[in-house]
C-alpha cells in the first residue's frame, strides 16, 4: 500500500510538472506586447523595454519558466503583470470561496448519489430507479449554468429565500455563508448527482449479478448483510472513479456558476484575469484547479486501492 | 468450452449490429422525436437568412423589451432586436462551432484509437498517457486560458475544444480495438494476407462505428453547453448573435424581463436534451435490449400452481417421496422483454436421501442449474417456481418467505458452484468470506469462527490452512478456491449439498481430489449431494442414482449402474455414446446430425 501510495503521488507530481510547462509554453506565444498593454498607448518604447525586462519578458522562454517554478515550488506565485497585485495573497482569500463550493457539492452530491443510486440498484424499475433515470437525462442535456440561471430566477428572484449574488465568508456569519452557497451548492450537485447515481445503481446492478453474491446468499447470510458488506464495497471502486471524473467537470460548472452568483472564488479569477494575458495569475489558477484534479484522482486512487486488493497488487 | 458460443456471436453481432440501426431508431418513440427535433433545430438554423422575419442585429430602443407581437413573433429584446431572428442565427454558430470541434476530436481521436488499439507498443502507450493529461484539464480552465493567447473568438476556442474532447473518442476507439483485435474474423483476415491498414479500414472501423455515433451525439451536447458557457461568460466577439450571449444579455436583465431568458434557453435545453436522448435510444438499438420495467413485474408474478396428480406415466419413481429433498411436477419459468414467460424446467421429479449422492446429467441448457436453483430459492429475479413441490426434510419450500428459506440456507441446504473463481468476494480475505457465516448464522464469537474456519480447511485438504486463510481470492489458485468453497459450504453442517458441476472448471488430477473429498464428506456426514453434471464419467465415478435431463425434462432415472449399462431412453444412449466418442483411441470421425442441433 505504501509503495502504490507513493508511485501515485510521484506520477501526479510528473503530471502536475508537465501541465505547468506546456501551460507556460502557450501563455507565452502571445503575439502582444505586454510592457505596452500594461502602460498603455502613451508609453515611450524605453519605458515599455524597461517594463518588460522588469517583468522579466527579455529573457528567453525556458529561462521564464524556470524562474516562475522555481519560485512556485517556493510558494511564491508572484505579482500580476497589470495590476501589481500579490498573486499569493489574491489566491489565498479565493480559494476558501471555491473550496465551500466544492466540498459542499463532493458531500452533498457523493451522499445523495450513494443513497438513491443503491436504492436504485436495489430495487429496479422502482420509483427511486425511474427518477434517478429521469434526473440523469436532465443532468446530462440540460448544461449546468441554464439549471443555475433557472435556480437564480425562481429561488432568489421570485421567492427572495435565497440572496441571488454575493458571497459572506464563513467566518464572519456562519449563517449567511450558509445562505449565500446554498444555491450555488444545490446548482452545481445537480448535474454531479445525475452523473454518479446512475453509475452507482449501474454498479450495484453488476455487483448483484456476480456468482459470490448468489454464493453468499446460499450460505445463509440475510440480504441486508450482503448488500452492506459485499455488495457495496464492491461497487464503490467505479462509483468513486465516476464521482473523480466528475470533478473536473465541476471546476469547469464551477466558474459559470461563480460568475452568475458573483463568488468571489477561483472561477471568476479565472474570467477575470484570462480577458488580459496575464500569466502570473492565469498560471496560479491553472495550477490551482490541475492540483484540485490531481489531489482528488489520487484520493480516490488510494480509496478504490483500499477497497480493492487486487487493484493494490496490480498498481 | 462454455466460452466458445459467447466468442462466436461477438464476433458475429458487431457488423450487422449498425445496419439495423437507423431502422430500429425510427421505432423508438422517443429516438424518432429526438432525431425529428434535431433535423427541424439544424434546417431551421441553416436556413436563417430565409426564415428570420428581421436583421438580427437591428437594434431598436424604442422597442425594447417588446412583448410578441406580428411583427415580433417572440418579442424584442433589452436593445429592442427581434428575439426569433436572434435564436435562427444564434442556431447557426452554435451548430458550426459544435462541428467544427466534433471535426477536430474525430480527426484526432479516431485514427489514433484505431492504431493504438490494434498496434499497442509505444505508440499506444504515448497516446494514452496523453489522453490521461489532457483528461485531467478542466476544459473550461483550458479554454479561457486559450482565450488570453488566441483572443476572444469562440471558433478558435472551438478548435481548442476539439482537442480536450479527442481522448473520449480515443478511449472508446482504443477499448474495442483491442477486445476485437484478438478475435477470429481479425485473426482470419491477417491469415488471408490483408495489409493492416485493409483490416483496420474494413474490418475493424465497422465494428467501432455505432460506438462512435452515440459519442459523437454525446459530445456535440457537451460542445453546444460548453460553448453557450463560454458565450454566457462574454467570450466572443459580441456582435454575432449566439445562444448563450442571448442568455447572458437576458440575464442582466432578470429582474425586469425574467422571460427573455426561456426562449435562448429552451433552445440550448431542447436541443441538448434531443442529443442525450437520441444518444441513448442508438445504444439501446445497438444493444437491442429490453426495458428494465419489463424484469420487475416478474417479481409480483403469481404464485405458483399447486402440485397436481398427474395422469401420464412419469418417469420417476411415484408414490414415496425421500426424506431429505423430494421435488415433484416442477417446472420454473422466466420472463422474456417482449412480456410473455419461457418455461425452461417441465415437470422435474426429483429425490435425494440422507447420505445418497444423486447426479443430474444433461447439456448445457438443459435446466440442471435451474432445477438446482429452484431447490435452492435462489433463481435469478426474471425467473420464478411456476407450479410444483419442493419438500426439504418435509417442509414444502415452493410458497416459503424469503426468510424461512434463508433458516435453511447453510444450515440445511448448501451450494457449491461452479466456477470457483468468481464466487469468492475479490475484495475480501477467505478467511473473512469463511468466518462471516458462522458468525451470523451459528452466532460463534469472531474467534471461535476462525478456529472452525481453519478447522474446515484442513478438512478439505489445504495443506497451509492458515496462509489460504488470510489470502485474497486472487492469490489462490482454482483448486484451491474449489476447496475454499466447498469448506464454505460445510461450514454450518447442512445436510443436503448441492454441487453445480463442481469440478468442470478444474484440470483433470484436481477434478479426482475433488470428487474423493465429496465422497469423503458424505461418507463421514452422511450428507445427502445433489451433484449437478455434464460428465457421465463423474457420474459413474460417485454417483449412486441418476437423473437424466434433456431439454427442461427428466427423461430417465435409476441406479447408476443400471442407467449406464442399459440405457432405456434414446436420450441417454446418445450422451453414452458422446461420451465414447471421447474416449483417447478416436473411432473415425463421422458427422453426428443429432448432435449439431442440440
Amino acid at each position: 500500500m505504501l509503495l502504490f501510495t507513493v508511485r501515485r503521488v510521484l506520477s501526479g507530481l510528473f503530471l502536475l510538472f508537465v501541465i505547468s510547462f506546456l501551460a507556460y509554453l502557450l501563455l507565452s506565444v502571445q503575439d502582444i506586447d505586454v510592457g505596452q498593454q500594461v502602460l498603455g498607448m502613451g508609453a515611450r518604447p524605453d519605458q515599455i523595454d524597461a517594463k518588460n525586462a522588469q517583468l522579466g519578458l527579455d529573457r528567453p522562454m525556458p529561462a521564464q519558466y524556470f524562474d516562475w517554478l522555481g519560485h512556485a515550488l517556493r510558494g511564491d506565485l508572484g505579482t500580476s503583470w497589470y495590476t501589481g497585485e500579490d498573486i499569493n495573497q489574491t489566491v489565498s482569500t479565493r480559494l476558501p470561496v471555491t473550496l465551500s463550493l466544492m466540498v459542499g457539492v463532493t458531500l452533498v452530491s457523493g451522499v445523495v448519489s450513494f443513497l438513491a443510486g443503491t436504492w436504485a440498484g436495489l430495487r429496479q424499475g422502482g420509483i427511486v430507479d425511474k427518477g434517478i433515470q429521469f434526473l440523469g437525462v436532465l443532468g446530462y442535456s440540460v448544461p449546468g449554468f441554464l439549471l443555475t440561471l433557472l435556480l437564480v430566477q425562481i429561488f432568489a428572484v421570485q421567492l427572495k429565500w435565497f440572496p441571488a449574488i454575493g458571497y459572506t465568508p464563513f467566518a464572519e456569519s456562519p449563517g449567511g455563508w450558509l445562505s449565500t452557497i446554498t444555491l450555488p451548492v444545490i446548482a452545481l450537485s445537480t448535474g454531479a448527482v445525475a452523473g454518479v447515481s446512475q453509475q452507482v445503481r449501474g454498479a450495484v446492478a453488476d455487483v448483484l449479478r456476480q456468482d459470490y453474491v448468489r454464493t453468499l446468499r446460499a450460505r445463509g447470510l440475510p440480504p441486508h448483510r450482503v448488500v452492506l458488506e459485499h455488495v457495496l464495497r464492491n461497487a464503490s471502486a467505479p462509483a468513486l472513479s465516476v464521482l473523480g471524473m466528475q470533478f473536473v467537470g465541476l471546476i469547469g460548472g464551477t466558474v459559470l456558476v461563480e460568475q452568475i452568483f458573483a463568488l468571489p472564488g477561483i472561477g471568476s479569477m479565472a474570467v477575470t484575469y484570462t480577458a488580459r494575458g496575464d500569466v502570473p495569475a492565469i498560471m496560479a489558477v491553472v495550477m490551482v484547479s490541475v492540483i484540485g484534479v490531481v489531489l482528488i484522482n489520487l484520493l480516490v486512487d488510494l480509496a478504490i486501492g483500499w477497497l480493492n486488493p487486487k487493484a493494490r497488487a496490480a498498481a | 468450452m462454455t466460452d466458445a458460443p459467447a466468442l462466436t456471436t461477438a464476433a458475429d453481432t458487431p457488423p450487422t449490429a449498425a445496419r439495423g440501426l437507423a431502422g430500429r431508431l425510427m421505432r423508438n418513440p422517443l429516438g424518432a422525436t429526438a432525431a425529428a427535433f434535431l433535423a427541424v433545430v439544424v434546417l431551421a438554423s441553416f436556413a436563417a437568412p430565409l426564415l428570420a422575419p428581421g436583421d438580427p442585429a437591428a437594434a431598436s430602443l424604442k422597442d425594447a423589451f417588446a412583448d410578441p407581437s406580428g411583427a415580433h413573433w417572440l418579442g424584442t429584446d433589452s436593445a429592442g432586436r427581434d428575439i426569433l431572428s436572434r435564436l435562427l442565427y444564434g442556431g447557426r454558430e452554435t451548430l458550426l462551432g459544435a462541428l467544427v470541434t466534433l471535426g477536430i476530436g474525430l480527426a484526432l481521436g479516431v485514427p489514433a484509437g484505431l492504431w493504438a488499439g490494434y498496434r499497442g507498443g509505444w505508440f499506444d502507450a504515448v497516446a494514452d498517457w496523453c489522453a490521461n493529461l489532457v483528461m485531467a484539464l478542466p476544459a473550461m480552465i483550458v479554454l479561457l486560458a486559450s482565450r488570453a493567447v488566441i483572443g476572444p473568438t469562440v471558433w478558435a476556442l472551438m478548435i481548442v475544444l476539439g482537442v480536450l474532447v479527442a481522448p473520449a473518442f480515443f478511449r472508446l476507439v482504443r477499448g474495442i480495438v483491442t477486445t476485437v483485435r484478438g478475435e477470429l474474423y481479425v485473426d482470419a483476415a491477417r491469415v488471408s494476407g490483408l495489409s493492416d491498414t485493409r483490416i483496420v479500414t474494413r474490418h475493424v472501423l465497422i465494428v467501432v462505428r455505432g460506438p462512435v455515433v452515440i459519442t459523437v451525439a454525446l459530445v456535440a451536447g457537451i460542445a453546444i453547453g460548453l460553448q453557450a458557457g463560454l458565450e454566457f461568460l462574454g467570450v466572443g466577439s459580441g456582435d454575432t448573435p449566439t445562444w448563450g450571449a442571448m442568455l447572458n444579455e437576458a440575464f442582466k436583465s432578470i429582474e425586469r424581463a425574467p422571460m427573455l431568458l426561456l426562449w435562448p434557453g429552451l433552445a440550448l435545453g431542447l436541443t441538448n436534451a434531443a442529443l442525450v436522448l437520441l444518444a441513448a435510444a442508438m445504444r439501446d438499438a445497438l444493444e437491442d435490449r429490453g426495458t428494465p420495467a419489463r424484469a420487475a413485474r416478474t417479481r409480483r408474478a403469481p404464485a405458483p400452481e399447486p402440485a397436481r396428480e398427474r395422469k401420464d406415466a412419469s418417469p420417476a419413481v411415484p408414490g414415496q417421496r425421500a426424506a431429505l429433498l423430494s421435488v415433484r411436477d416442477l417446472a420454473v419459468a422466466y420472463a422474456t422483454p417482449d412480456g410473455t414467460e419461457r418455461r425452461v424446467v417441465h415437470r422435474v421429479d426429483l429425490d435425494v436421501a440422507p447420505g445418497e449422492i444423486v447426479g443430474l446429467v444433461g447439456e448445457s441448457g438443459s435446466g440442471k442449474t435451474q432445477t438446482a436453483f429452484a431447490v435452492l430459492g435462489l433463481l435469478p429475479a426474471a425467473g420464478r417456481i411456476a407450479r410444483g413441490s419442493i419438500l426439504v426434510e418435509g417442509r414444502e419450500l415452493t410458497h416459503a418467505a424469503e426468510r424461512d428459506y434463508r433458516a435453511l440456507r447453510g444450515k440445511t441446504l448448501a451450494y457449491v458452484p461452479q466456477e470457483p473463481m468468481s464466487n469468492l468476494d475479490p475484495a475480501f480475505t477467505v478467511g473473512s468470506q469463511l468466518t462471516e457465516p458462522l458468525r451470523v448464522v451459528l452466532g460463534l464469537s469472531r474467534k471461535e469462527a476462525a478456529t472452525r474456519a481453519l478447522a474446515l480447511l484442513r478438512e478439505v485438504e489445504i495443506r497451509d490452512p492458515k496462509r489460504v486463510f488470510d489470502s485474497y481470492p486472487h492469490e489462490i489458485s482454482g483448486g484451491m478456491a474449489q476447496r475454499v468453497l466447498i469448506a464454505g459450504a460445510i461450514s454450518c453442517d447442512p445436510k443436503l449439498l448441492i454441487a453445480d458441476e463442481p469440478t468442470t472448471a478444474l484440470d483433470v488430477r484436481v477434478q479426482a481430489e475433488i470428487l474423493d473429498l465429496l465422497r469423503r464428506l458424505r461418507d463421514e456426514r452422511r450428507l445427502g449431494v445433489l451433484l449437478v453434471t455434464h460428465n457421465l464419467g463423474v457420474v459413474a465415478d460417485l454417483c449412486d442414482r441418476v437423473a437424466v435431463m434433456q431439454t427442461g425434462r427428466i427423461v430417465e432415472v435409476g441406479d447408476t449402474a443400471r442407467v449406464l449399462h442399459t440405457p432405456t431412453a434414446p436420450y441417454t444412449r446418445k450422451l453414452l455414446n458422446a461420451v465414447l466418442d471421447d474416449v483417447p483411441a478416436r473411432a473415425p470421425w463421422r458427422p453426428d446430425p443429432a448432435r449439431s442441433t442440440a
